[in-house]
């Protein structure tokens, strides 16, 4: 008898659809077509930035078709050549290696730092707490983009220092973030009931804590990445950041701003790809809000 | 009520004196030697050591410090490398028109951004929000650098009806503000949109529906004030968005603005005139912050005594 009554519970559970948390989100998340295309479109634009030497049809940086200076859209160059003859539809592909990396390494990079902050300040409290949010509220006196400016200033130009600085005014986002989360998470029962088994700190708040803050920073990881790469161009545009000849959009834009007069196209297309990028992006994470956690603010 | 503005000073204590103390460290992790800049490439080691003595670059780092606190408050931050003149008063130059530039684009982008998140939330998933918001979500995705340029191409170039570049008149404001102020706009209309809609679903306006006043009133009355709260909010956070942002959008309108003097000050090493605008940009932030702060405690007093 006992056997039966074990291939029924085994039946039951079986026929009932499995909803894990991940399959549940996937679920909501499908539902939103304008968020999957922009995940489409994050996919074959980070495929585009990995295949960019074989997509290429010439050498971004080092090709120059002196006969076609500043010419439009051909059967040859698709999106037109800029001042200098060099092939645009080429430096934009290159430039979309430099602006997602530039974009996931340095929010990856705030994420990570910021997150073990917010937990440690948050699930200790005390000294901890005081001490790292007062730093966060330090870095948050400066508006953003003059502390990137702040601190290229000191590590000199170049993508590389752009990407340290844009991280660094990602950090105390993200601890704020992880901290009001993990100050709600560890009065509930079960976060008490593992301290009562004898769980240690480490386990509690990698096992227990962490995973309950993932869903807001995801959101929040995706929405500050379009802020990112639009700052990281910011930086460039203003001389700050890749130098001429790199192929990155925000200083393709710079220099078609002195021959905006006799060939605009040479700064849209690298405009049209910073929107479209960031948009994607935008609209994603809007997708990732909808379907992990409606209760988060938007902006 | 006076009680909590004081405890908000006192609070921003510590900040200010982290903020003075990076600021003041910043010149001691610039690259090279500032004494060696002041001077000049061609200066000879006499001469940088002379300057030194003169920037007080040679004393200890406390003195310099307590040097650097005393003349920060009494507005002196020295000379600029560049053009040998105050920065206090190169500073003072080209305040005013950042401040009206930064002003102008806060209005308009408030206005815009909250009718756009009204109308969204009252024609929800109609098309006028489907409209509102696309617009919304694309002018977070533009960068305003880029859509300064295209402005200025469009209607100073092709149609020639605003001026290309310069501070001379009010028609010169129209475009650069609506670069800076797109993203806010769009930012205050996603916030409006959403915290219009928590508030059309509270029990206060389904009260006020039952009694059967005209769904204008209730909108404009009841909805809008309880509405503004959140958005009060926003709008202090976005001002220093703008202080950074207008650092772009003067380089492309050439603005003899503040951010300008920035980017040319970084690109010369002017590390006077550097501190102290990154001191001021950081003050004028904080106290905006604490404007907002307290403008909330006003509105909503229930917050105030946490």
């Amino acid at each position: 008898m006992p056997e039966a009554l074990s291939s029924v519970v085994t039946m039951t559970a079986m026929t009932r659809e499995v909803r894990s948390p991940w399959s549940e989100f996937w679920r909501k998340f499908k539902k939103q077509h304008i968020a999957m295309a922009a995940l489409a479109f994050v996919v074959l634009l980070t495929l585009i930035a990995i295949l960019a030497p074989y997509l290429a049809p010439f050498d971004p940086e080092n090709f120059f078709d002196y006969d076609r200076l500043n010419e439009g859209s051909s059967l040859v160059h698709w999106l037109g050549v800029d001042s200098l003859g060099r092939d645009i539809l080429s430096r934009i592909i290159w430039g979309a290696r430099i602006s997602l990396t530039a974009g996931f390494v340095s929010v990856a990079i705030g994420l990570v730092v910021g997150t073990a902050l917010g937990l440690l300040a948050g699930y200790y409290e005390g000294w901890w707490d005081r001490i790292i949010m007062r730093l966060c509220d330090a870095l948050f006196a400066f508006p953003g983009i003059l502390l990137a400016i702040g601190i290229i200033a000191i590590l000199g130009s170049g993508m590389a220092n752009v990407v340290v600085a844009v991280a660094v005014f990602s950090i105390p986002t993200f601890a704020r973030l992880v901290r009001g989360n993990t100050l709600m998470l560890k009065h509930l029962t079960y976060i008490e009931a593992a301290r009562s088994i004898g769980a240690s700190d480490w386990t509690i708040v990698m096992r227990h804590i962490f995973p309950g803050t993932i869903s807001s920073v995801v959101v929040y990881f995706s929405m500050r990445i379009g802020t990112s790469i639009i700052t990281a161009a910011s930086l460039s545009f203003l001389g700050m950041g890749a130098q001429p000849p790199t192929p990155e959009w925000g200083a393709m834009l710079d220099a078609a701003r002195s021959d905006m007069l006799v060939a605009p196209h040479v700064a849209i297309f690298p405009a049209l790809a910073i929107f479209v990028t960031v948009l994607a992006f935008n609209l994603l994470g809007d997708g990732l809000r909808d379907a992990l956690d409606p209760k988060i603010e938007r902006g | 009520m006076l009680q909590y503005v004081i405890k908000r000073l006192l609070g921003l204590i510590p900040t200010l004196l982290i903020v003075a103390v990076l600021v003041f460290l910043f010149i001691h992790l610039l690259p090279g030697d500032p004494a060696r800049l002041a001077a000049g490439p061609e200066a000879t080691p006499e001469t940088v050591d002379l300057v030194r003595q003169d920037l007080g670059l040679d004393r200890p780092m406390s003195e310099q410090f307590a040097r650097f606190i005393v003349g920060t408050v009494h507005g002196d931050f020295g000379k600029s490398l560049r053009t040998k003149r105050p920065v206090s008063s190169e500073i003072a130059d080209r305040f005013m028109p950042t401040f009206w530039l930064t002003v102008w684009s806060m209005v308009w982008a408030v206005i815009f951004g909250m009718a756009i998140g009204v109308v969204s939330a009252v024609w929800r998933n109609r098309w006028p929000d489907h409209l509102g918001m696309t617009l919304a979500v694309s002018g977070i995705s533009f960068p305003a650098f880029a859509l300064g340029m295209v402005l200025m191409q469009i209607f100073a170039v092709k149609l020639n009806w605003l001026p290309t570049v310069g501070a001379d008149s009010w028609k010169h404001y129209i475009l650069p503000s609506i670069a800076l102020g797109a993203a806010v706009a769009a930012i205050m209309a996603r916030f409006t949109r959403s915290s219009f809609i928590d508030i059309l679903g509270e029990d206060f306006i389904r009260t006020a529906r039952a009694k059967g006043l005209p769904e204008k009133s209730v909108i404009a009355k009841h909805a809008l004030r309880n509405a503004l709260t959140p958005v009060v909010t926003m709008m202090g956070l976005q001002f220093g968005f703008l202080l950074g942002g207008s650092i772009v959008v003067e380089k492309v309108f050439n603005w003899p603005g503040l951010g300008r003097l920035l980017i040319d000050a970084v690109d010369m090493r002017d590390y006077p005139v550097l501190q102290a605008l990154v001191l001021l940009f950081s003050l004028e932030f904080i106290l905006i912050n604490l404007v907002v702060d307290v403008l909330y405690g006003w509105i909503n007093p229930t917050i105030r005594y946490r």
